[in-house]
């Protein structure tokens, strides 16, 4: 069907909705049989449902405000990532107490050194600096931004690559069954027995230890945090292949001779995107959480890379940022609590809408 | 020696009843010798290594039938010992033999639990059977490879009893009719379209159903789904399993005239599995009845159901209801419970329910013997010697 067919026959499905089937059809009857056919596309059903629930669109907005703000934010910004502003006019006040003795009375006095500072560090809000600067005097909008790319990037990357690994070996075990199954299931037991944190402290010392540069660092966090994720992936893969596979339209798939390749990637892929694609939008935001977990034991993103994890580690360092310095530690906080209750309500909504049963 | 000489006998057998088909369709005599050998061959093969060869097997196949089943055996393992050895089974077909002629309806009807459904499955080969031959235009059904198999495929097709799970629910009708035609590639692809629309338009699906998910139907059309699947790719037999159980009894007569004039219009062969015997009267040629696994009695319908010989076939068609308040029932009410298939009884399986049980009934499993006019019947009520028909 060319592109033109199809716009008019989702013209008559649209209009056919709201009154009846059979009142779109009877317009193009002259055509041809076969053209007259509605095209009802499954993504625009799901897409439909998709946005009448309200918190799936607050969800959406939250997801898409924050990616506009991670990767189209930075170009409007004066500042660059981990580097700190040295042009300040702001001056740096030293006090030092000093004490006398003289003729046993005892004189204290106070030396206040007022020199002109180097780096901007731990700015006030200012039109300078909208959210003022950290402890390292880096900006912090500029650095919430950055670190939105990285956090966001690390987690659709890890759960696309928990969900390949997932697939492929959850489906292999629940299509093929047997020895097969046995193997790949007791493969996920002995990773599901790894505890996630300590492994990872572990691992973060180790690569202290190699002293891996701080880029590679980010590559390494990704593929360890997939290692110790695929597994959920995996049994929920087998467990759905498992009881679809039972169902009578795939005996009757067997029974119309298809072939493997396509009973898999059509009928029970098909049958399995919707957990998945649940499951993996709830998984971002568990992902986002896990990187600033490990980010905050200073085992994630290294600097000069910002990730939101790693920048909350600030109050970890100076203790007063904790107290009087909201400004450092806030945004990314709010960031991540914002992506990841994003991700949760797009999540639901998207297993509202996948349901072809759903009448909401 | 022997062995071999009975079986060269029945290759020959085989290539000559071959030979009595591509008579009837001349046109496709070059595309069917060359597979012929081939089987033949293997048969041969597999009959030395196995080396049972049982009398019956040097029997010719009928060359009128498009479907026969010999000593047909479907055993489910139940319980197994420490290592995974089975040690008991669960008997869901036992020992059952019956063929189907070119164009007729086999009903098959039987209580709940008897092997219906399990013997339909396993003609078709969706499930490994456990022992016997199944002959589906002279190939042995289990004897062949998958490759081999899914060639096959489309000639012999099923429709199942749940109109609701037997569609995936994330396809479009259209999809689903024309998936497998496309894979088989009985039509081109430019037709394919126009092909699956003219295949709903037979069996009553109007075209704008083509973009449609299974969920947007009722059980009534999803049947015709499921018949509209199936008969798209132009089977000669269909295994029809409890098709129309599930639906109310306006729809069931819709669906089953749609059955019968499929069959006029393609020369369809059915095997009709069910447990309604009034729809079963209406639709069959013959009746074969199930009892445990077990066929008991298999006879063209008029005469089985004016002169049912097992009792077992008489109790259970005591049970039809007769529109008729004037008419008096004498229903046959059968004692207890149909027994367990895991521990079926010794000798005849009816034994424990019959009324007209004899002590040889304990013992001695009766043969499934032909009592003239192909009624065949497994009973000790009538004469057990081979050499005199009984009656």
């Amino acid at each position: 069907m060319n592109e033109t067919e199809k716009l008019e026959n989702e013209n008559i499905s649209s209009a056919e909705e709201t009154v009846n089937e059979t009142a779109g059809t009877e317009a193009v009857e002259e055509v041809s049989i076969a053209d007259s056919v509605r095209a009802l596309s499954p993504t625009r059903l799901v897409i439909k449902r998709f946005f009448r629930s309200k918190l799936s669109i607050i969800g959406l907005i939250m997801i898409i405000g924050l990616f506009l703000f991670s990767f189209i934010g930075p170009i409007f910004s004066p500042y660059q990532e981990g580097v700190a502003d040295y042009s300040t006019d702001r001056m740096n006040v030293v006090t030092t107490k000093m004490e006398y003795v003289v003729d046993g009375e005892t004189y204290v006095c106070y030396k206040v050194e007022k020199t002109p500072m180097a780096v901007d560090r731990k700015a006030p809000v200012s039109w300078e600096h909208w959210l003022g600067t950290d402890g390292d005097g880096m900006d912090v909008l500029t650095q919430t931004m950055y670190g939105g790319r990285i956090s966001l990037t690390i987690s659709f990357i890890v759960v696309i690559l928990e969900m390949l690994i997932g697939v492929i070996l959850g489906g292999l075990a629940g299509y093929f069954g047997g020895w097969v199954d046995t193997l790949i299931m007791r493969i996920v037991d002995i990773f599901s027995c790894l505890p996630d944190l300590p492994i990872m402290l572990i691992i973060g010392a180790v690569l202290d230890g190699m002293k891996i540069p701080a880029r590679d660092r980010i590559y390494y966090m990704m593929v360890f945090i997939t290692l110790l994720g695929w597994i959920g992936v995996a049994r929920l893969v087998r467990g759905q292949i498992l009881s679809l596979r039972e169902q009578e339209f795939m005996v009757s798939a067997t029974a119309r001779g298809l072939s493997t390749k396509r009973k898999i990637f059509r009928h029970l892929i098909p049958n399995v995107m919707p957990h998945l694609i649940v499951t993996m939008t709830l998984g971002l935001g568990g992902v986002i959480l896990m990187e600033s977990t490990l980010s905050y034991l200073n085992l994630g993103v290294p600097k000069p890379y910002a990730a939101w994890g790693s920048m909350i580690s600030a109050v970890d360092k100076d203790s007063s940022i904790l107290q009087y310095y909201f400004n450092v530690w806030g945004p990314p906080g709010i960031c991540i609590v914002l992506a990841v209750l994003g991700f949760n309500f797009i999540g639901d909504g998207l297993r509202d809408a996948f349901d072809p049963k759903s009448r909401k | 020696m022997a062995k071999k000489k009975t079986i060269t006998a029945e290759e020959v057998e085989t290539v000559a009843s071959e030979a009595v088909a591509e008579m009837v369709e001349p046109a496709v005599e070059a595309a069917v010798a060359a597979p012929v050998e081939e089987t033949a061959t293997k048969t041969v093969e597999e009959a030395e290594e196995t080396a049972v060869t049982e009398v019956k097997e040097s029997e010719p196949l009928d060359p009128e039938a498009i479907l026969e089943v010999r000593n047909l055996k479907k055993y489910f393992p139940v319980q197994t010992d420490f290592f995974g050895r089975p040690t008991k089974y669960l008997k869901a077909v036992d020992d059952v033999s019956f063929k189907i002629k070119r164009g007729t309806t086999l009903g098959i009807v039987g209580e709940s639990g008897c092997g219906k459904t399990t013997l339909g499955r396993t003609i078709l080969r969706l499930q490994p059977a456990t022992g016997g031959e199944i002959y589906f235009d002279g190939l042995d059904i289990n004897t062949l490879k998958t490759k081999e198999l899914n060639k096959l495929r489309p000639s012999m097709q099923i429709i199942f009893q749940d109109p609701y799970s037997s569609l995936s629910p994330r396809m479009p009708i259209g999809e689903i009719i024309g998936e497998a035609v496309a894979e088989h590639k009985l039509v081109p692809k430019s037709e394919l379209k126009e092909y699956v629309l003219d295949i709903m338009k037979k069996c009553g699906l109007p075209h704008h159903y083509y973009e449609r998910y299974p969920h947007e139907f009722s059980g009534g059309q999803r049947q015709r789904i499921c018949i509209a699947t199936a008969l798209a790719l132009q089977p000669k037999f269909v295994v029809c399993d409890e098709p129309v159980s599930a639906l109310d009894v306006s729809i069931q007569a819709q669906i089953i005239n749609l059955l019968k004039d499929l069959q006029e219009d393609m020369g369809l062969t059915y095997i009709f599995i069910s447990h309604d015997l009034s729809v079963v009267e209406h639709i069959s040629d013959y009746v074969g009845v199930m009892y445990l696994g077990s066929m008991v009695e298999y006879a063209t319908t008029a005469d089985i159901f004016d002169h049912p010989m097992h009792p077992y076939t008489e109790a259970l068609f005591s049970a039809v209801p007769v529109p008729d308040p004037k008419v008096k029932m004498h229903r046959i009410i059968l004692s207890g419970d149909i027994p367990s298939p895991i521990n079926a009884p010794s000798g005849c399986k009816f034994h424990t329910r019959c009324s007209r049980c004899m002590d040889i009934c304990k013992e001695v499993a009766p043969k499934f013997k032909d009592y003239g006019n192909g009624h065949m019947v497994a009973c000790h009520l009538y004469s057990q010697d081979d050499e005199t028909p009984a009656e």
